[in-house]
């Protein structure tokens, strides 16, 4: 399972805060905790200051990895801040994300053709959001071409079918976990990914809605997350779901976690 | 009579799905005057519902169910309202999320809402480019315009919205708002816009004040 850890990211108020006043400290810590628990990458996004982006993204790359080896990903639509982020990135890293939007799309094919970056492709056309199985199956299908076309290996691209809330529609939960399914299924090496807090807008409760969703999505084949690393109780569901989905030699992280005192509470 | 005013209300606030258009059915049938249904009773409701959602009393599917239920009574008195001369309105809403944008959940429930409350609404729907809102109020002679972003990419679409109403000469006589999870009240004066919403409950409140209606 890939983990993305999500903290980074300056629509929340405290990053833009502490981004602002260029607090690397701060941001460093937040690094650190996320890697040390569990994170495969950090999530770096300064996409609140129109105009200033670039230079914040790139402040935010070098400040990441001043404290941690585990690598970034860039968390953006504009293609002057990627290009600028990945200058300066050590490492592979992971890129936040294509989607089939045709601005989108064009600005950022040309960044990611033929080379290693990890790249999200994100179940979004100009169409709008897709809300059934088909219509995400519809935008996988000429996403992972079209990436595959401009040498990006499968195993390279991250699908995220594009949770949406349950509250709106009922429907919208299987929809999802259903694309899952058949994405890993017509593309065999390919990943999945999402963030999946989305589900359980406008609902009580949400934590549990989104620990269960995130069990069942699992159980169809997710094999990565955006996500809070510092969730102890998301990151046990996410342990106990990969052990119970038969992903987990000899139930080996499960047992690690447990050991380390990350599955009580 | 009153009774079955508050009956329907109580139907239509539990989202009673059968229950609210036969009610409705029955009491026009029995002489109720429709839009006296409809004052009386379902906008009452919708308030309501509105006022529960904005406390964290409802959520968003209840709030659906008795937009649905509301809608299925509508469409029961619809014929009698247009034997009347028509239901009246507090005014023409103009609903859009802003180009490039294609989020619509919090848009549609603000026009759920909205509707509920006795406005009549011309949903736009998503990426919708500043010269269609330009447009669509002259056409509808809107008197509110309400736009959505949820992205801060596209919160800069809305302040061009703001401009282009202007220079179409349309800012005088309609009064332009915003919401969507980026949007702050602070962001919303900066644009030169006259109204904010939090959320689908405070949007009806806003737009009831900027409107006079309140």
């Amino acid at each position: 399972m890939i983990i993305v850890g999500e903290l980074i990211n300056a629509s929340r108020k405290a990053i833009a805060a502490a981004i602002e006043d260029r607090d690397a400290e701060k941001i460093q810590e937040i690094a650190r905790r996320q890697a040390e628990n569990g994170a495969n990458y950090i999530d770096v996004n300064a996409g609140v200051f129109v105009g200033r982006e670039v230079d914040y993204l790139k402040w935010l790359v070098t400040t990441v990895q001043d404290a941690v080896e585990t690598p970034c990903c860039i968390d953006s639509p504009d293609p002057a801040a990627i290009e600028a982020a990945l200058e300066l990135h050590q490492g592979t890293a992971m890129l936040n994300s294509i989607s089939l939007e045709k601005e989108r799309y064009e600005a950022l094919m040309p960044i990611v053709a033929g080379t290693d970056l990890k790249v999200i492709a994100l179940c979004m056309s100009d169409e709008g959001m897709p809300e059934t199985t088909d219509a995400r199956l519809g935008i996988a299908d000429r996403l992972v071409n079209g990436l595959v076309q401009n040498n990006v290996p499968l195993e390279n691209i991250y699908v995220d079918p594009l949770v949406q809330p349950i509250s709106t529609n009922q429907e919208f939960g299987m929809a999802f976990l259903e694309a899952i399914e058949k994405i890993l299924a017509r593309f065999a090496g390919v990943h999945t990914i999402c963030g999946l807090s989305n589900i359980s807008y406008g609902l009580p409760e949400r934590a549990l809605l989104n620990q269960i969703f995130m069990a069942m999505a699992i159980g169809r084949g997710l094999d990565g997350a955006i996500v809070d690393p510092l969730n102890r109780r998301m990151m046990a569901t996410i342990y106990a779901a990969e052990a119970l989905a038969g992903r987990d030699e000899y139930c080996g992280q499960y047992l690690t976690a447990y050991r380390q005192e990350k599955l009580s509470f | 009579m009153s009774d079955v005013f508050t009956r329907i209300t109580e139907e239509l606030i539990a989202g009673n799905l059968k229950e609210v258009p036969e009610m409705c059915r029955r009491a026009a049938e029995d002489g109720v005057p429709a839009q006296e249904i409809l004052d009386k009773s379902l906008f009452p409701g919708m308030e309501v519902v509105g006022q529960r959602m904005k406390t964290g009393e409802m959520f968003i599917p209840e709030v659906l169910r008795s937009a649905k239920a509301m809608q299925a009574g509508l469409e029961v008195l619809k014929d009698r309202l247009v034997d009347a001369g028509g239901s009246s309105h507090l005014g023409v809403v103009v609903l859009g999320t802003v180009q490039g944008d294609m989020h619509d959940i919090g848009k549609n429930l603000v026009g759920m809402l909205m509707e509920g409350a006795g406005f009549k609404v011309v949903d736009l729907g998503v990426d919708i480019k500043p010269e269609q809102f330009v447009a669509a109020v002259s056409e509808h002679d809107a008197a509110l315009v309400g736009m959505s972003a949820l992205l801060t990419t596209t919160m800069p679409k809305m302040e061009e919205t703001v401009k282009a109403l202007a220079e179409a000469g349309l800012r005088g006589r309609v009064k332009v708002m915003a919401g969507g999870a980026p949007v702050t009240p602070k962001f919303v004066e900066q644009i030169g816009a006259d109204g904010y919403g939090a959320d689908a409950g405070g949007a009806v409140d806003t737009a009831k004040q900027l409107l006079g209606a309140a």
